[in-house]
């Protein structure tokens, strides 16, 4: 192991893992945006709306983040959709991202006995008041460990990202690989940097997850 | 005469094409306490839904103040603030407080102030004997606590008739009696109310009127006395004679004999 | 209207080089799939057992294979193994040990969640009927993991199928890298090609994953 090319080039690392993280967040943040929307047309039976979304769900759950890339980054300028990479992998991550989300708050919401909605309408209370006050609360709670899953899962969906010239940490480690052949290196700076990434966002998953087996509301 | 709150004409409730109810009609007097009863899948805890509309209906129209019921989604919400349900499994909101699950409705529906709400929160907890759990989880509470709050909870909307659906069915028997004495404080104030019970004891203490359902229809309607003491039809009576226990050969010889 | 070269799929023999290039991506998931099942039954049955030190080993390797992105593992094979041990191995053998040894870890995991869910009083039941160990886990519990397994693993053939479209990037000749020679070749004659053919192999990859998709959730739906 050399450490003084290690030294030398962690700060490109750095630099990498920084974008990884950037994209990943923005991302994943959309990801939520599309699965709360899609989670509750499909709650509400919208009509036209929901077949589109489980169209969306579909697809987007049964073909591979890479291709969705590629697609939006070299097929849709065809159309006349320019995007620059960082949109790209962005959105690409977002396509593939919202899916999921929208699967876990869906199980999330019909995890929530019916009879729960019922004591609320019974109230008095509106079908939106019912969704926002008893609901989605529940559900949200109950998708907590589906969710950490998700954002684990996406977070390494980013490594696709370097197929598109962005220049995120597996990029960095190929084009070190090939311009110095210090591979030992090189694969060492990638994997401590996932780890450094990827671990601490298990452990919270894994101990939110415990606290909520265990305790539940009121704790 | 007092007036009558809630009219049910030829009620008629099918699931899958099998009739739940069938023809049932029933009118409820301001002040009145109605215990039904009848074997269960008779269709007593069905009709308590379709009075809130929790249940679509096949024919037939519920009338309260003669208004009908589920002509629009906005009118449904405002009937359904004057008609309270408590269900059997409470129905606790699991994510809010005691007090946040009472005043959820009067703020959010009702557009009353928190304060207002909370005062009255308070009075009708402390009512009931909770005054010092409004800061507890549902999760904390026992199931006796739990149901007592979920008729506050229904109290707190300043229903015009309950509706309480076998709201001890799923308590331990030493916390029964606690939740009855509620019901039986909120007859004694002269609320308006719809009581699906197992309960016959109760049922003869609280009811002024008792409607026996069975086969998707009223088969009595009568005051308690007359039909716990007299029933006049044969399905009353097997109804009534399920209550009772007898061991036939007990004590004989033949029993000692055959063991 | 813009060339979108959805001729260019119907040009000479595109379409069945496309095809192959799928053909090669499946075959490489099947074959881990198929190294992955038994191995992950083992693991996973191993995983439930007492024994710490075993228990703690199968945890790091599970837990490693999983936090670290499918993309690296296959970098760390490619070209660690050949970098460590001298090993130059080609792409499409690197694929298939990095599936199997992810694939094997997803479904001891898989194995092991199905056998701590099934409640403790499965087994005293068990034993409450004069059953013997073995007879109750072959009678009671087997049948019962088995069916929450199957829609399980099902599920994890597409993961592994979309997951082969990565070994493009260790120079594997798979159904995207024949697309990409594709669009190069007729760059001149039909510019918008990356439309087209990227757009096939979108839906080529949806027709084939979407399917099993459906029936895991089938089973899924039938069995639990």
């Amino acid at each position: 192991m050399n450490w003084d090319f290690i030294a030398q080039y962690l700060p490109l690392y750095e630099k990498a893992a920084w974008l990884t993280v950037r994209l990943g967040i923005a991302g994943i943040l959309l990801s939520i945006l599309i699965g709360l929307a899609c989670a509750v047309i499909q709650y509400f039976k919208v009509p036209v709306l929901r077949q589109l979304c489980t169209a969306y769900i579909e697809l987007s759950r049964n073909t591979p983040l890479l291709i969705q890339l590629f697609f939006i980054y070299y097929g849709l300028p065809k159309l006349g959709i320019q995007t620059n990479a960082t949109a790209c992998g962005i959105s690409g991550l977002a396509f593939l991202g919202g899916s999921y989300m929208a699967e876990s708050f869906r199980s999330g919401i019909e995890a929530v006995e019916q009879i729960q909605s019922e004591s609320a309408y019974s109230l008095g209370m509106s079908r939106l008041q019912v969704m926002r006050y008893v609901v989605l609360p529940q559900a949200i709670s109950i998708s907590v460990p589906a969710f950490v899953a998700n954002i684990i899962f996406l977070l390494k969906e980013t490594s696709v990202f370097s197929a598109i010239s962005l220049m995120d940490l597996m990029f960095t480690a190929k084009d070190l690989i090939g311009l110095y052949y210090k591979t030992t290196e090189s694969l060492f700076l990638l994997v401590a940097f996932y780890l450094l990434i990827l671990l601490p966002v298990s452990v919270l998953g894994s101990l939110l997850e415990r606290r909520l087996r265990h305790a539940g509301f009121g704790a | 005469m007092a007036e009558t709150i809630l009219s049910i004409e030829h009620l008629k409730k099918e699931y899958d094409g099998k009739p739940v109810l069938d023809d049932v009609s029933l009118k409820v007097k301001k002040g009145e306490v109605i215990v039904i009863v009848g074997p269960s899948g008779c269709g007593k805890s069905t009709l308590l839904r379709c009075i809130n509309a929790l249940e679509p209906i096949q024919g037939g129209e519920i009338r309260l103040h003669g208004e009908p019921i589920g002509s629009s989604p906005k009118q449904l919400a405002t009937l359904r603030q004057k008609i309270g349900m408590v269900f059997q499994s409470y129905e606790l909101f699991p994510h809010l407080t005691v007090m946040e699950n009472i005043i959820l409705a009067p703020t959010k529906v009702q557009k009353r102030t928190k304060a207002d709400a909370q005062t009255e929160a308070r009075t009708l907890l402390s009512r009931v004997g909770l005054a010092d759990r409004a800061d507890s989880y549902p999760r904390q509470l026992s199931g006796g606590q739990k149901q007592r709050i979920a008729i506050v909870r229904a109290l707190c909307m300043h229903p015009e008739i309950l509706l309480f659906d076998e709201v001890t069915a799923a308590l331990d028997p030493e916390m029964v009696h606690e939740v009855l004495q509620v019901l039986l404080d909120l007859a004694e104030q002269g609320r308006t109310m719809l009581i699906v019970t197992h309960e016959m004891q109760f049922a003869r203490a609280v009811a002024d009127r008792i409607l026996f359902l069975d086969d998707a229809n009223i088969v009595a309607d009568a005051a308690p006395e007359v039909f716990f003491d007299t029933p006049v039809s044969e399905r009353a009576k097997n109804f009534l004679s399920t209550f009772t226990f007898e061991r036939k050969n007990k004590n004989s010889q033949d029993a000692a004999l055959r063991v | 209207m813009p060339d979108l070269g959805l001729e260019v799929l119907f040009k000479g023999k595109n379409m069945l080089r496309l095809l192959d290039g799928l053909g090669v991506a499946l075959k490489i998931s099947l074959i881990a799939v198929a190294i992955s099942i038994p191995l992950g039954l083992l693991l996973g049955i191993l995983m439930t057992r007492k024994n710490p030190i075993v228990r703690a080993l199968l945890r790091l390797y599970l837990e490693f294979i999983r936090i670290m992105p499918q993309m690296v593992l296959l970098f760390l094979v490619f070209f660690g193994a050949t970098r460590v041990f001298g090993w130059n191995l080609s792409g499409e053998l690197s694929a298939v040990i990095v599936f199997t040894l992810w694939g094997t870890a997803e479904m001891s995991d898989l194995v092991r969640g199905a056998l701590t869910s099934i409640p403790a009083h499965q087994y005293e039941s068990g034993a409450a009927l004069g059953l013997t160990n073995a007879q109750t886990f072959f009678y009671i519990i087997i049948p019962q993991t088995v069916r929450r397994l199957i829609p399980l693993s099902i599920n994890l053939i597409t993961r592994m199928i979309k997951t082969t479209s990565l070994i493009l990037m260790i120079g594997v000749v798979e159904v995207l890298k024949v697309a990409q020679q594709i669009i190069e070749a007729n760059r001149m004659s039909s510019p918008g090609a990356a439309f087209g053919v990227y757009l096939f192999v979108f839906f080529l990859y949806f027709i084939v994953c979407w399917p099993i998709g459906r029936l895991a959730k089938y089973l899924e739906k039938k069995w639990v």
